[in-house]
């Protein structure tokens, strides 16, 4: 979830200013969000992506101030593998 | 009249429901605390959702406490024209529980501002029942006491609330000057209070509870509430709502 375009955003201002300190000089501007990961079931990824668009209407975003993007992602055993291998 | 009968929402995580009981109790008001998972509010004549941080605020403010089962009932109690006000915390349930537009973000300085502040009562006919005992124009002093006042609204939404005067209370100096600095959190418009269309529905940053005795240093707060008990004699309906 990140703010909507246009809304002042003082923490990322805030973030921004901490890069450039640090000597990040090209950073033009940060907009901060919210990530959240979501595990939960579904039949398949049309199914998942329903659910996720319906969490983020009814209460993950607020469209006033909000807009949420999301991906949905398969098979975390499956990244377990990877990651072991 | 008998005294009014008051409900102060709490939720996990309010913090401000003993102070508007203390204060509805040296009024003699019949105030009840109602819990967040009751499914009625009882027969009463007011609802107040006191500041805090209702569900630890998380994901966003009062997003989480939106869902609390007491919110239908208060949701209802609004609808039938009942006067509902949100303080702090309860300006942020109603936001997000769609009773009142907009929405509070983050203050712009990204402190958590803990004072006392000016403000200018924009219009007091925004509504009647918690802002009637003021006037137009007239300059009250309550506390704040947030992290996230912000108040944010596209244009469209606030030029319509501007049109309709439901723009209740700003930000202001001593002067009654709506200035930069005398707006302590970045609100658009130096909004600090909206009423709903119908004016029961007032929410506010400001903590009117906190300034109900001389001792605590200001007595404005106090008028609020005066002006519920009053606009509630005037109502004979009122006695009659059961919800």
């Amino acid at each position: 979830m990140a703010l909507r375009p246009g809304i002042a955003d003082p923490e990322g201002l805030t973030i921004a200013d901490g890069l450039r300190s640090l000597g990040f000089t090209t950073v033009e501007e940060v907009r901060h969000g919210k990530l959240l990961q979501v595990a939960f079931e579904a039949a398949d990824a049309g199914a998942a992506r329903d659910l996720v668009h319906g969490m983020c209407r009814r209460l993950l975003a607020n469209p006033v101030m909000e807009v949420a993007t999301f991906e949905v992602r398969a098979a975390e055993e499956q990244s377990e593998e990877r990651r072991i291998s | 009249m008998s005294a009014p009968r008051v409900a102060v929402v709490v939720f996990p995580g309010t913090w401000s429901e003993r102070d508007f009981a203390h204060v509805g109790g040296l009024l003699g008001w019949d105030v009840r605390l109602v819990w967040h998972t009751e499914p009625s509010l009882g027969a009463v004549d007011a609802v107040i959702l006191p500041g805090g941080f209702a569900h630890g605020d998380h994901l966003r403010t009062g997003a989480i406490a939106r869902f609390s089962p007491v919110m239908s009932a208060v949701t209802t109690f609004a609808a039938a024209g009942g006067p509902v006000i949100g303080s702090c915390n309860g300006f942020q349930v109603l936001c997000e529980a769609g009773l009142l537009p907009g929405v509070l973000l983050r203050n712009d300085h990204l402190e958590f501002r803990c004072d006392w502040q000016w403000l200018r009562v924009e219009r007091a006919a925004a509504s009647e029942a918690w802002l009637g005992d003021l006037a137009d124009g007239e300059l009250i002093r309550l506390p704040i006491s947030h992290g996230e006042g912000r108040y944010y609204a596209d244009d469209a939404t606030l030029d319509a609330l501007e049109a309709q005067g439901r723009v209740a209370l700003r930000y202001t100096d001593a002067e009654g000057r709506a200035v930069g600095d005398a707006n302590p959190n970045g609100s658009l418009r130096a909004i600090a209070g909206v009423a709903s269309e119908r004016g029961n529905v007032l929410g506010l940053m400001p903590h009117p509870e906190r300034a109900a005795e001389a001792e605590v240093g200001g007595i404005d707060g106090l008028r609020l509430f005066r002006s519920l008990e009053r606009w509630l004699a005037a109502q004979p309906a009122a006695a009659e709502r059961r919800l």
